[in-house]
């Protein structure tokens, strides 16, 4: 046979192998809320998460408008980028000491009260964010749902945040302000105590 | 070249092959229209679609909402007709995919043209509604049922864009565009997953 006939034949089959129609498959879904409850305490279960998530929004709201809502926007999106990349299976060296760092820094911006130019602020949430994501955001544990999960987890990321602003908002008075950054220094302090953990 | 052809077919056919329909079963004893609204409201993969295109019209005003309001529940009741009759579903993550592209949009609140919000209620509804009536279609449900889930849309869509449009504060505008981006990052993860065939 030919090339041209075998191709000639190949191709009809090609078609009939893309139109051809599996039959429709009914179940039932198991595991929404336990995949829901699990994503949501995902990001809370670790301290190192919590401190650096609440720290990007005392950091947004010392910065003010529009970092305020920049800051919490670019979070979750870039942390999703780096559970992707989990998920995909893209490895990512040293993310626990990434993680200590996005600690030490993030708590180190809000004790300076540094105010750096909008996207370097949202360049340095973002590369953190990723190793966060990548650390927590493809823990599905098994039987659940993996949107629920999904939801959960970068909603109780975005309520962290959310808690920081809110705690943020005392920056308007002098000793608030003054708070804010001790609590900054002592995030850096156990982000400190993070690194040495897992360098060790 | 004819390779690079030959390879490029096998891979659309191998992205366009059909997959099976898959249905969650909600049954409220109530009859056919309320398991639709039973449905709808149990099924985040096809209410947040609906609440994120709801955010985006109402942030795109009132001309906006309404169009939403009007196109989404009707094609989806179109396009749930359709897959009535045809049994199979979409290859790809229709639901992620969904997710990614009305998250970005509410985060970024981007200016579409008029049409846009228009295009969009009947590309979604048409989607989501086929894959809805394929399903329903193995699990012994009808047209009765996509009339519940229709009419739940109706009024989740009249809700939502109607609270947007009313927000006035710059603020409260831009909660709703956080939540956009809470609903991309989820659709990204949902890609993540469906390529790692974690459902």
């Amino acid at each position: 046979m030919s090339r041209g006939a075998r191709r000639s034949r190949a191709w009809p089959a090609l078609l009939l192998l893309a139109l051809a129609a599996t039959p429709a498959h009914a179940h039932v879904e198991k595991g929404q809320a336990a995949g829901f409850l699990a994503g949501l305490h995902h990001p809370i279960s670790g301290l190192d998460h919590v401190l650096a998530m609440v720290s990007v929004g005392l950091w947004g709201a010392q910065l003010g408008a529009p970092a305020v809502w920049l800051l919490p926007v670019t979070f979750p999106m870039v942390m999703a980028c780096g559970g992707f990349l989990g998920l995909i299976g893209v490895p990512l060296p040293g993310v626990e000491i990434g993680i200590a760092l996005s600690a030490i820094l993030l708590g180190l911006m809000v004790a300076l009260e540094a105010r750096p130019p909008l996207g370097l602020a949202a360049g340095l949430v973002g590369i953190f964010a990723i190793f966060h994501g990548h650390a927590h955001g493809t823990e599905l544990p098994p039987g659940q749902s993996g949107l629920t999960y999904s939801i959960g987890f970068v909603v109780a990321t975005g309520l962290l945040h959310a808690t920081g602003i809110a705690i943020g908002l005392v920056h308007r008075w002098r000793l608030g302000a003054i708070a804010i950054r001790v609590a900054g220094a002592l995030v850096t302090a156990a982000g400190l105590v993070f690194l040495w953990r897992a360098v060790t | 070249m004819r390779r690079l052809v030959s390879a490029l077919a096998i891979g659309l056919a191998a992205v366009l092959l059909p997959a099976r329909a898959d249905a969650h079963l909600v049954t409220t004893g109530l009859g056919p229209v309320y398991d639709g609204i039973g449905h709808l409201l149990a099924s985040p993969e096809d209410l947040v679609p609906a609440i994120a295109l709801a955010l985006y019209a109402g942030l795109r005003g009132a001309s906006g909402g309404r169009r939403a309001l009007l196109l989404l529940p009707l094609a989806w009741l179109a396009g749930g007709l359709i897959g009535l009759r045809a049994p199979v579903t979409f290859p790809f993550p229709l639901g992620a995919v969904s997710f990614m592209v009305l998250g970005v949009l509410v985060a970024t609140d981007l200016a579409l043209p008029g049409g846009a919000v228009a295009a969009l209620a009947v590309a979604l509804g048409l989607a989501f509604g086929f894959e809805n009536g394929a399903a329903l279609a193995v699990a012994g449900g009808g047209a009765r049922n996509l009339i519940g889930i229709a009419a739940a849309l109706f009024v989740v869509v009249a809700l939502v864009s109607a609270f947007v449009v009313a927000l006035e504060r710059p603020w409260k505008r831009i909660a709703v565009r956080v939540a956009g981006s809470w609903i991309a990052a989820v659709g990204l993860l949902l890609i993540g997953w469906s390529l790692r065939g974690a459902r």
